[in-house]
C-alpha cells in the first residue's frame, strides 16, 4: 500500500472539510503577507495544532504498540512548569529546555517501565501519572501561575521563522524526524511485530522490554516539546489548565488517522492530518461565527461522522459493495 | 438413522468447498470425520451448527428436514458442538457455565444455591465430584472439556459434535474425555469425532468418513481400515514417511553442545545433556512430564538455578532468548498462534523478524534483500500463498509452521528447537517438515524435537530422551529408538527405562 | 476460597487499615459526622462508579460520564428556572434522557464495532457541548422542593448526618451488586468482559447486553447528576470534569479488572471510600496542601494495582504447582 492510498480518507476528510469551513467563511484558503510572516486562518490551523500534532508523533508510536498514554497533558503541565520555574530562576534558555526534556523524558521512563516491566495494563499505568502528574505540576508551581519574560523562550511559541510560526517549524521538524527514524531504520517494523504480538517477537529475539520502554519515552519527549510550546505562546506556566484534555485529542487524532488501537500498523503522517482535522473543525467553528458553546457539540458531530465513516464495519461492507460492482461488469463482458 | 445428510453442496467464492456430500449417523455411533485442511471438515461442521448457510442438498435429523440458521437453533433442534479450545467463560464459576442462560430463578433473581445444585447434578452424571462454585479457569483442560461437553449435551441432547477436542489434552486427559465420549454413546447419542490424531480414530471410533477437497471419498467402520489406508484415503497419494524409521543409524556424532545440571526446582529436575553436531534428539513424555520446560531452559526463556551450558569454546550465555539466540539457538514453540506468528504482518516480515531483531534496528535489511529472503523460503518449504505480502494470519496452521520455521532458517542457527511442530496440522505438511528436518540434519545442523507422536520421534530422532514427572528417565539410542521402547518408558516401565 | 475475590479481600483489608491509622493520629475521624458525610461528599461518586463497574466488567469504558453529570446539573436548574414543572418530572425526564443517551452511545459501539474508548470520547464532548449550549453561567437551584431534599438526613447518634443521597448511594450499590450477580443480564456482562467470540456461543445476545450496559451507566450517571445537584445546589456545565477518570480509579482500586469479567461492584464501594478517606485526612491534617491529594490518590492506584499483581502472580504459581 502506498502512502497516498494510506492517507487518502484522512486527505478526503481534510478537503471536505476546509469546504464545508469554507462555505460559511469563504476566506479561510486566503494567506497574506504581513511584515515578513504568513497570515491567515490556515496558517493559524498550522500553529495552533502543534501542541495536539506532536503529542499525536508519540501517541501512535505508543498505540501501534497497542498501549495508550493518557498522561501526555499531565506531562505537558510538568514540563512548562519545569521550563518556566528553570527560567524564572535565571537558568538559561538552553539549560531550562534541557531541564523540560529530561523531565517529559523521565515521566516517559515511568510509565515505560510500568508498562514494559512492571507489566500494568497501559490504561492504567498511564492514568496513575495522569493523576498525579498535575498534582506534580503544583508542586512545582506551588499552586501560582508561574510567568517568565524570557524573549528567546517566548519566541518558541509565538516567533517567526521563514514566513511560518515557529510552532509550526516544531512540529514538522519533529514529525519528520520520528517519521524518518522508524521508516528509514527497523524501528517501524520492531514496534508494528511488538504491538501484535508482543511474546512472539521476544521468542524471535525482539527486545520488547526495550522498545516499549523506548516507545513511552518518546511520548513523554514530544509532550516535553508540547508543553514547551504551550508554555512559551502563553507566557506563563499554569499547572492547572496545561494541556488540559490534549490526550483526549491526541488519542483521537490518531485514531482519525486511521491507526488501529489494538496496535500493528502505523502511519505518523495521517495521525498529523488527524491533528489538523481537529484544528481545522476547531478554528473553523470560530471563524463559520458559531458562539463559541457549539464548539464542543459540533466537534463531536463532526468526530463522529468521520469515526462512522472510517468504522471497520462500515468499511466492509463498503469493500463487499465494491466488489459486487467490479465483478459485474466483467461477467458480462464474458456472457 | 438419527442425523442423515444428502448432497450437502457450499459454494464460497472461487471455490467448491463442500460438493454433494452425504453422511449418516445412527444414534449410538461414534463417527470420525478426517481429512486434510481444506478437505471440508469445518465447513461441514459450520453447515450443521449453522455457522454457514448451505446452497444445496437437505439435512434431516430424526427424520424431519431441519435448517439451523445460528448455533442457538441447531442447539434447540439437537446438535451440540464442542471445540478445541473451550468454548466456556474461565473467569466465570463451573456452575454458572454449565447452567448460563437457563439459571433456575426466584423472584426474577438467579437461584444461586438451586444452580450450583443442579449443575452438580449434571456433572455427577460424568462422574465428576468438583466444586462447582470455583472459577471454571482454575480446572485443567481436561475438567473444562467435560463440562463444556456436559453443557453442550444437557442444551442439545441428540447430536455431539467434537472438534479436536483433544488436541492439548495429555494421553491421561484423553482417556478422561473418551470414558465421557463412549457413556455418551451407550445412552444413545450421535458422535461426530474431528481429530488430526489417528491413533485416537482407532481407539475410539465405530465408523469413519473420509472427505478430500470438498468431496466424500469413504464412510467405513473403523475396523476395517488400517493406517496405511486411511492416510491414503486422506492425500489420495501413498506417504513417504510413514513410520520406517530411516534416520535411526546409532552412529556416533560430534559433540556440539554440553549442557550440565541444568534445572529449577518444582520446573524440571537437574539434568544433563550432550547434543552432537547433525543430531536428532527427541524428547518424550506425556505432557507436563517437563519437555517444554526442558526446551524453554535450554531457549532461556526459563532461567537455570545452577549448572551451566558450553560448546567447543567454552561456556555459553543463556540468561534470555535474546542471549539464547546470540549462542545459535533457535525455538519454535508448539503454541504457533500465540508464541509463533506475528498474525496481521505480511509472510515477509514474519520471515526476516528474527534476523532484523539479530541485527538490531539501525542496521535495516535491505528490502530487496527481504523479498528474496521470503521468496527463497516459500519456495522451498512450499509455503502455499499466493504473494509474500499476505498477512501470515490468513494462512493456514501448516503453512504458518512452515513460516516460522522459515524466520528461523534465516537466522542460520546451529541448534534449533522444535516443540510439536506438525501438531494441528494436515497429514501432507507433516510429512514435509519431517523431511525438511532430515535435509537441515544433514548439512550439520543440530535439532532438538519435542512430539507427542512416537512414531514421528521414531522416523526422525536419532536419539530420544523420555522424560516422566518433571524428570529425565531414559535415554534411547540407536536401535533402541523404537515406538514399544518408548511407550514403555514413557509408562515407567523400568526395564526399558534401564 | 476463590482466587477471583482475593483483590476484593485486599481492598478492604487495605481501606480498614488505613482508616485505623487514621484514627489513631485522629480519634475523630471514626465518629458519626466524618462517616456521615464520607457518604454523602462521596455520593455522587459511588453512584456513578457503580455503573462504569458494570461497563467495565463488560470488557468497555464509558468517558462521558462526567460530562453527562454536569449536563444533568444543567439541565434541572435550567428547566427547573424556566418552567413550572415539579423538579420529579425533571427527574423523570432526565433519567430517560441519559439512558438513551447511554443505549445510543452502546449502539454505536456494537453497530460500527469501534472501540468504546473513542465512541464514549465522542459522547463526553457531545454532553459537555449540550451543556455549555444550555448555560455557560452556573444556574442556582430555587425550588422549594430542594430544600427539602436537602434537609433530608437521619441524625444519628454523634449528630452524625445520614443523608437521603448518601442512604440513596448505599441502595445504588446494593442495585448494583444484585444486578451484577443475581441476573442473567450480570451473568451476561461477565460472559462478555471473559471473552466476545466465547459469550456469543454461549448464547448472550451480545448487541443488547452492551446496549443496556451503556444504558445503565448513563443513567447512573443521570442519577449521579441529580444528586450532585442536591449537593451543590446549582447546576454548572464546568462541574465535574474529570470525574469518569476518578470513578475508574475507584472501580480499579476496588479490585475489578480493566480487562472485564472479573471485579465486585461492592469492591467499587470500598474503593469510592477510600478515595474519600484520603481526601478526609488531608483536610484533618491542614497542613498538606490540596496536590498531594492527586499525588497520594495517585500512588494509592499504583499500590493497589501492584498488590493485584502480586495476588494474581501468586495464586497463579500455586496454580500451576497444583497441576504439577
Amino acid at each position: 500500500m502506498t502512502l497516498l492510498t494510506r492517507i487518502a480518507p484522512q486527505l478526503i476528510a481534510l478537503a471536505a472539510l476546509i469546504a464545508l469551513v469554507s462555505l460559511f467563511f469563504p476566506g479561510f484558503l486566503a494567506v497574506d503577507v504581513s511584515g515578513g510572516r504568513l497570515v491567515g486562518p490556515v496558517i493559524d490551523v498550522l500553529k495552533r495544532g502543534a501542541p495536539v500534532a506532536l503529542l499525536a508523533v508519540g501517541m501512535t508510536l505508543v498505540i501501534a504498540t497497542r498501549g495508550i498514554d493518557l498522561s501526555v497533558g499531565a506531562i505537558m503541565a510538568i514540563c512548562g512548569a519545569a521550563a518556566a520555574l528553570s527560567i524564572s530562576s535565571g537558568l538559561g534558555l538552553v539549560p531550562a529546555l534541557l531541564v523540560a526534556l529530561a523531565a517529559g523524558a523521565v515521566a516517559g521512563l515511568w510509565n515505560g517501565v510500568l508498562v514494559a516491566v512492571v507489566g500494568i495494563q497501559p490504561f492504567v499505568a498511564t492514568l496513575i501519572l495522569m493523576t498525579m502528574g498535575r498534582g506534580v505540576a503544583q508542586l512545582i508551581t506551588e499552586g501560582r501561575i508561574l510567568t517568565f519574560s524570557d524573549p528567546g523562550f517566548a519566541w518558541l511559541g509565538s516567533g517567526v521563522l521563514l514566513g511560518l510560526p515557529v510552532p509550526t517549524w516544531i512540529w514538522i521538524l519533529t514529525a519528520a524526524a520520528v517519521g524518518l527514524a522508524v521508516r528509514r531504520t527497523a524501528l517501524g517494523l520492531l514496534i508494528e511485530s511488538v504491538g501484535v504480538n508482543r511474546r512472539a517477537s521476544a521468542l524471535a529475539g525482539v527486545n520488547a522490554t526495550l522498545l516499549l520502554i523506548a516507545v513511552y519515552v518518546l511520548s513523554g519527549l514530544c509532550a516535553a516539546l508540547a508543553g514547551i510550546v504551550e508554555t512559551a505562546d502563553i507566557r506563563g506556566a499554569d499547572a492547572n489548565n496545561a494541556g488540559l484534555w490534549l490526550e483526549l485529542d491526541a488519542i483521537l487524532a490518531v485514531v482519525i488517522g486511521g491507526n488501529s488501537l489494538m496496535g500493528g500498523r502505523f502511519s505518523i503522517v495521517a495521525s498529523i492530518l488527524g491533528a489538523l482535522i481537529i484544528q481545522t473543525i476547531g478554528t473553523g467553528i470560530l471563524l463559520a461565527g458559531f458562539p463559541s458553546e457549539y464548539n464542543l457539540v459540533i466537534k463531536a458531530a463532526l468526530v463522529l461522522i468521520i469515526l462512522v465513516l472510517q468504522s471497520p464495519r462500515i468499511a466492509a461492507e463498503w469493500n463487499l459493495w465494491r466488489e459486487s460492482h467490479r465483478v459485474q461488469p466483467r461477467e458480462r463482458r464474458r456472457t | 438413522m438419527l442425523l442423515s445428510i444428502r448432497s450437502l453442496t457450499k459454494v464460497f467464492p472461487g471455490t467448491l468447498a463442500l460438493d454433494g456430500v452425504d453422511l449418516d449417523i445412527a444414534a449410538g455411533e461414534i463417527h470420525a470425520l478426517l481429512g486434510e485442511n481444506g478437505a471440508g471438515k469445518s465447513t461441514l461442521i459450520k453447515c450443521l451448527t449453522g455457522a454457514y448457510q448451505r446452497d444445496g442438498g437437505a439435512i434431516t435429523l430424526d427424520g424431519a428436514p431441519i435448517d439451523p440458521k445460528s448455533t442457538g437453533q441447531a442447539q434447540e433442534l439437537g446438535i451440540g458442538t464442542v471445540y478445541q479450545e473451550v468454548n466456556l467463560l474461565p473467569n466465570l464459576p463451573v456452575a454458572q457455565n454449565l447452567m448460563f442462560g437457563r439459571e433456575p430463578r426466584r423472584f426474577g433473581l438467579i437461584d444461586s444455591r438451586r444452580t450450583r445444585a443442579e449443575a452438580e447434578a449434571m456433572l455427577r452424571q460424568y462422574g465428576l465430584g468438583i466444586d462447582v462454585g470455583r472459577d471454571l479457569g482454575t480446572y485443567s483442560v481436561a475438567i473444562q472439556q467435560i463440562v463444556a461437553i456436559a453443557r453442550a449435551v444437557s442444551l442439545s441432547g441428540k447430536v455431539l459434535i467434537l472438534d479436536e477436542p483433544t488436541a492439548s489434552l495429555d494421553r491421561r486427559e484423553v482417556e478422561m474425555v473418551f470414558d465421557v465420549v463412549r457413556d455418551l454413546r451407550d445412552r444413545g447419542l450421535g458422535i461426530i469425532f474431528v481429530s488430526h490424531f489417528l491413533d485416537q480414530v482407532f481407539e475410539l471410533t465405530d465408523r469413519v468418513t473420509i472427505l478430500r477437497n470438498g468431496r466424500k471419498i469413504v464412510t467405513e467402520r473403523t475396523a476395517n481400515l488400517d493406517r496405511m489406508s486411511l492416510i491414503e484415503h486422506m492425500l489420495g497419494r501413498a506417504l513417504e514417511h510413514e513410520v520406517t524409521g530411516t534416520a535411526t543409524d546409532g552412529e556416533i556424532k560430534a559433540p556440539m553442545l554440553q549442557f550440565d545440571g541444568i534445572g529449577r526446582a518444582g520446573v524440571i529436575q537437574p539434568f544433563d545433556l550432550t547434543v552432537g553436531q547433525g543430531e536428532v534428539v527427541g524428547l518424550a513424555g506425556l505432557l507436563g512430564s517437563g519437555r517444554t520446560e526442558t526446551a524453554e531452559m535450554l531457549f532461556g526463556l526459563r532461567q537455570s538455578q545452577d549448572g551451566q551450558a558450553r560448546d567447543a569454546d567454552g561456556p555459553l550465555d543463556l540468561r534470555n532468548p535474546r542471549a539464547a539466540i546470540g549462542a545459535g539457538f533457535g525455538f519454535a514453540p508448539e503454541d504457533r498462534k500465540t508464541d509463533g506468528i506475528v498474525a496481521s504482518l505480511s509472510i515477509r516480515e514474519n520471515i526476516i523478524l528474527g534476523l532484523q531483531a539479530r541485527r538490531g534496528w539501525s542496521r535495516p535489511i535491505p528490502r530487496a534483500e527481504q523479498n528474496r529472503l521470503a521468496d527463497d523460503y516459500i519456495r522451498k518449504l512450499d509455503i502455499r500463498t499466493s504473494d509474500r505480502e499476505k498477512p501470515i494470519g490468513e494462512l493456514s496452521g501448516g503453512n504458518q509452521q512452515k513460516a516460522v520455521l522459515a524466520r528461523w532458517l534465516a537466522m542460520n542457527p546451529r541448534f534449533l528447537i522444535l516443540d510439536e511442530p506438525t501438531r494441528g496440522i494436515d497429514v501432507g505438511a507433516h510429512a514435509e517438515i519431517l523431511r525438511l528436518i532430515e535435509d537441515l540434519t544433514a548439512q550439520g545442523m543440530s535439532v532438538l524435537i519435542i512430539s507427542s507422536e512416537i512414531d514421528e520421534l521414531v522416523a526422525v530422532a536419532d536419539r530420544v530422551i523420555v522424560l516422566r514427572d518433571r524428570r529425565h528417565v531414559a535415554e534411547l539410542t540407536g536401535a533402541e529408538v523404537t515406538g514399544d521402547r518408548i511407550m514403555r518408558a514413557i509408562a515407567a516401565d523400568d526395564e526399558a527405562a534401564a | 476460597m476463590n482466587t477471583r475475590a482475593l483483590p476484593l479481600y485486599a481492598t478492604i483489608a487495605i481501606f480498614l487499615l488505613a482508616y485505623l491509622l487514621a484514627w489513631t493520629q485522629f480519634p475523630n475521624i471514626l465518629s458519626t459526622r466524618v462517616v456521615g458525610n464520607l457518604l454523602t461528599d462521596n455520593a455522587y461518586l459511588g453512584i456513578v462508579a457503580v455503573g462504569m463497574t458494570l461497563v467495565i466488567l463488560s470488557g468497555g469504558i464509558d468517558l462521558s460520564v462526567g460530562s453527562v453529570i454536569a449536563f444533568s446539573g444543567v439541565f434541572i436548574a435550567v428547566v427547573l428556572r424556566d418552567t413550572g414543572l415539579h423538579p420529579l418530572v425533571v427527574f423523570a425526564l432526565l433519567l430517560l434522557l441519559t439512558t438513551a443517551f447511554g443505549a445510543g452511545m452502546g449502539f454505536l459501539i456494537d453497530r460500527l464495532a469501534m472501540p468504546a474508548f473513542i465512541v464514549t470520547l465522542a459522547g463526553m464532548f457531545l454532553a459537555r457541548g449540550a451543556a455549555y449550549m444550555l448555560s455557560i453561567q452556573s444556574v442556582p437551584i430555587q425550588h422549594p422542593f430542594y430544600q427539602t431534599l436537602q434537609g433530608a438526613y437521619y441524625l444519628m447518634p454523634g449528630k452524625g448526618r445520614l443523608t437521603l443521597i448518601g442512604v440513596l448511594m448505599l441502595l445504588v450499590v446494593v442495585l448494583g451488586m444484585v444486578i451484577a450477580h443475581r441476573t442473567r443480564f450480570g451473568a451476561s456482562v461477565y460472559a462478555l468482559g471473559g471473552g466476545e467470540q466465547t459469550a456469543r456461543l454461549m448464547g448472550v445476545r451480545q448487541g443488547r447486553t452492551t446496549v443496556l450496559v451503556y444504558a445503565f451507566s448513563g443513567a447512573m450517571a443521570g442519577l449521579s447528576g441529580i444528586v450532585f445537584s442536591v449537593y451543590t445546589g446549582s447546576g454548572y456545565s464546568l462541574a465535574t470534569v474529570g470525574t469518569e477518570l476518578t470513578a475508574i480509579a475507584a472501580v480499579v482500586i476496588g479490585g475489578t479488572l480493566l480487562t472485564g469479567g472479573a471485579g465486585y461492584v461492592f469492591g467499587t464501594l470500598v474503593g469510592v471510600l477510600t478515595m474519600g478517606l484520603i481526601q478526609t485526612y488531608i483536610v484533618f491534617d491542614g497542613s498538606l496542601s490540596s496536590w498531594w491529594t492527586k499525588i497520594v490518590i495517585g500512588l494509592l492506584l499504583l499500590v493497589f494495582i501492584l498488590l493485584q499483581k502480586g495476588l494474581l502472580k501468586l495464586s497463579g504459581s500455586r496454580l500451576a504447582g497444583g497441576a504439577a
